[in-house]
């Protein structure tokens, strides 16, 4: 059992099943309305600027921006117990939506503001693949 | 529409419960219990409760009126806001008494916060996180510590918000907690013992988080009306709700400082007609430190950004420009949702605010911010 996975899973829906997939081929995939372009995230059914409900998918490049964090010492879930503290880290894609994640292998007093970040895939179980992300260069 | 709901209901009773930390009580009885106190304090008898609003998490509107043995209920509703949710119902509450429907909303809130499941497994079933579920859990984000810390942080990278702005918060609210007979954290606090306590989510430490509380508050919204032979009304001057763009994640929003109470601010003081220097008293949603700072200047006391400045030198405490939280908030008296901060705002502007009581306030407003941004506002007034 020492495998077992203990963090939750997502739960993918109608609308967000082609980002998860798309994860597990390590690409981060977002929608882009099919009549105005506007690229939308989290999975939606609607673009909000038009109305549109036709949609399609499109590769993210997987680089972006900081524009905040927080380190998170006090474990709120016992699967992430023994990786505390650890930061999270929401990033703007240069897509212009934005992910929260996981920064890796970075000291929180180094952060600022519109910092350079890459994703970097982790296959979490067979069936899932998380984008997090870490300094860029 | 400006002044659509002004003054047309006032608060006519007020009850709460012990708030503690343990409690041999249900949420149900936490709800009678308070329930029956607000509505003998409103002077009415129980079968005039005819609109019911309770909270969005717990025992529903049935159960309130079976406890209490009303018979002719003619409205009831939830606003599942989260801590915005109280300050929402007095505006669903005066807006269905403003158009006929009822004559007497009873807004009740009763919990086992600290007794039952801690606020990470509430969140979870809550279907306004449904995203937050779905694509922050999973990578470690569950908690309002881990998703507000963001926003703070932001703020201080730049404005220049820092800690010990946060402890002057911290400090205000424990020192009126401490003059409070139905506090919880009656323990001195200073600068030191905030910046010393155990990280959270940086930059929030253990004296930054709200806490976690078992209690029932209630209040009495009656049309004005029937409150003017009241005992002691206190008039709803404006009241009102708002959303920020994009409300159903924080790190999605366009702005992630921007909150749906600086929408609601401006319509609220105009529906009141009153100004910024004519409130005596706040009580202000204060889940966390940052967000006493980040609602004032929603609210319009100062601009964005100069909320860290504005609550140096006791400018929040009793005695300063603007009193915040006379009873010790969220932080420091109890977590009962923000229904315990109108249940205060009532109590300053009769007049019975005890050691607390902010020397002849006459008008003053109570927020709630819940959720991921949503903000809710009322102004009121004590009866001329």
């Amino acid at each position: 059992m020492k495998d077992e996975y203990l963090k939750p899973l997502p739960e993918p829906s109608i609308d967000s099943q082609p980002f998860w997939d798309g994860l597990k081929d390590r690409r981060i995939m977002l929608q882009r309305c099919s009549d105005c372009g506007t690229i939308r995230h989290y999975p939606r059914p609607m673009c909000d600027k038009c109305h549109s409900m036709e949609c399609d998918w499109v590769e993210a490049s997987g680089h972006g921006t900081i524009y905040s964090w927080t380190e998170s010492h006090h474990p709120f879930h016992f699967g992430f117990k023994a990786e505390t503290p650890y930061i999270l880290v929401t990033v703007t894609l240069d897509e212009g939506v934005r992910i929260q994640t996981k920064l890796l292998n970075a000291k929180v007093e180094d952060l600022k503001l519109d910092l350079p970040v890459e994703v970097v895939f982790a296959q979490e179980t067979p069936d899932l693949v998380l984008p997090y992300f870490r300094l860029a260069g | 529409m400006a002044d659509s709901l002004n003054g047309k209901t006032a608060v006519t009773g007020i009850g709460e419960t012990v708030y503690s930390r343990g409690t041999d009580k249900s949420s149900i009885g936490l709800m009678l219990e308070a329930s029956i106190k607000a509505i003998r304090d409103a002077g009415l008898k129980p079968n005039q409760i005819d609109g019911i609003i309770p909270y969005s998490l717990g025992p529903v509107a049935e159960e309130v009126m079976a406890g209490l043995g009303l018979t002719d209920v003619r409205f009831s509703a939830q606003t599942p806001m989260g801590g915005a949710s109280p300050v929402a119902a007095l505006q669903c509450a005066a807006a269905v008494i403003a158009a006929g429907v009822c004559k007497h909303v009873l807004v009740v809130l009763g919990r086992r916060g600290y007794s039952d499941a801690r606020v990470t497994t509430r969140l979870a079933a809550m279907p306004q996180f449904r995203q937050i579920a779905e694509f922050e859990n999973p990578v470690g984000a569950f908690a309002p510590a881990q998703l507000y810390a963001p926003m703070i942080r932001r703020h201080m990278e730049l404005y220049g918000t820092n800690p010990d702005q946060f402890a002057e918060v911290a400090v205000a609210m424990r020192n009126h907690a401490m003059l409070n007979d139905n506090a919880i954290m009656k323990k001195p606090l200073t600068v030191e013992d905030h910046h010393n306590s155990r990280m959270i989510s940086d930059p929030y430490r253990l004296f930054d988080c709200c806490l976690e509380s078992d209690g029932g508050t209630a209040v009495v919204i009656s049309s004005a009306e029937y409150a003017k032979d009241t005992r002691a009304p206190v008039s709803i001057l404006g009241v009102g709700e708002g959303h920020p763009d994009s409300p159903s994640t924080i790190t999605q929003r366009p702005d992630m400082l921007e909150l749906g109470l600086s929408k609601a601010a401006p319509r609220v003081f105009e529906m009141a007609g009153v100004k910024h220097k004519d409130i005596d008293v706040a009580e202000i949603y204060d889940c966390f430190t940052g967000m006493v700072i980040a609602e004032i200047e929603d609210l319009g006391f100062c601009e964005k950004g100069e909320g860290g400045p504005f609550v140096e030198g006791g400018r929040i405490r009793l005695g300063g420009e603007l009193p915040v939280n006379t009873h010790g908030g969220l932080l420091s008296q109890a977590h009962i949702a923000g229904l315990n901060h109108v249940y205060e705002l009532v109590r300053q502007l009769r007049h019975e605010g005890g050691a607390a009581q902010v020397p002849n306030a006459q008008i003053g407003l109570v927020t709630g911010y819940g959720d991921l941004g949503d903000g809710s506002l009322a102004i009121m007034q004590r009866a001329v």
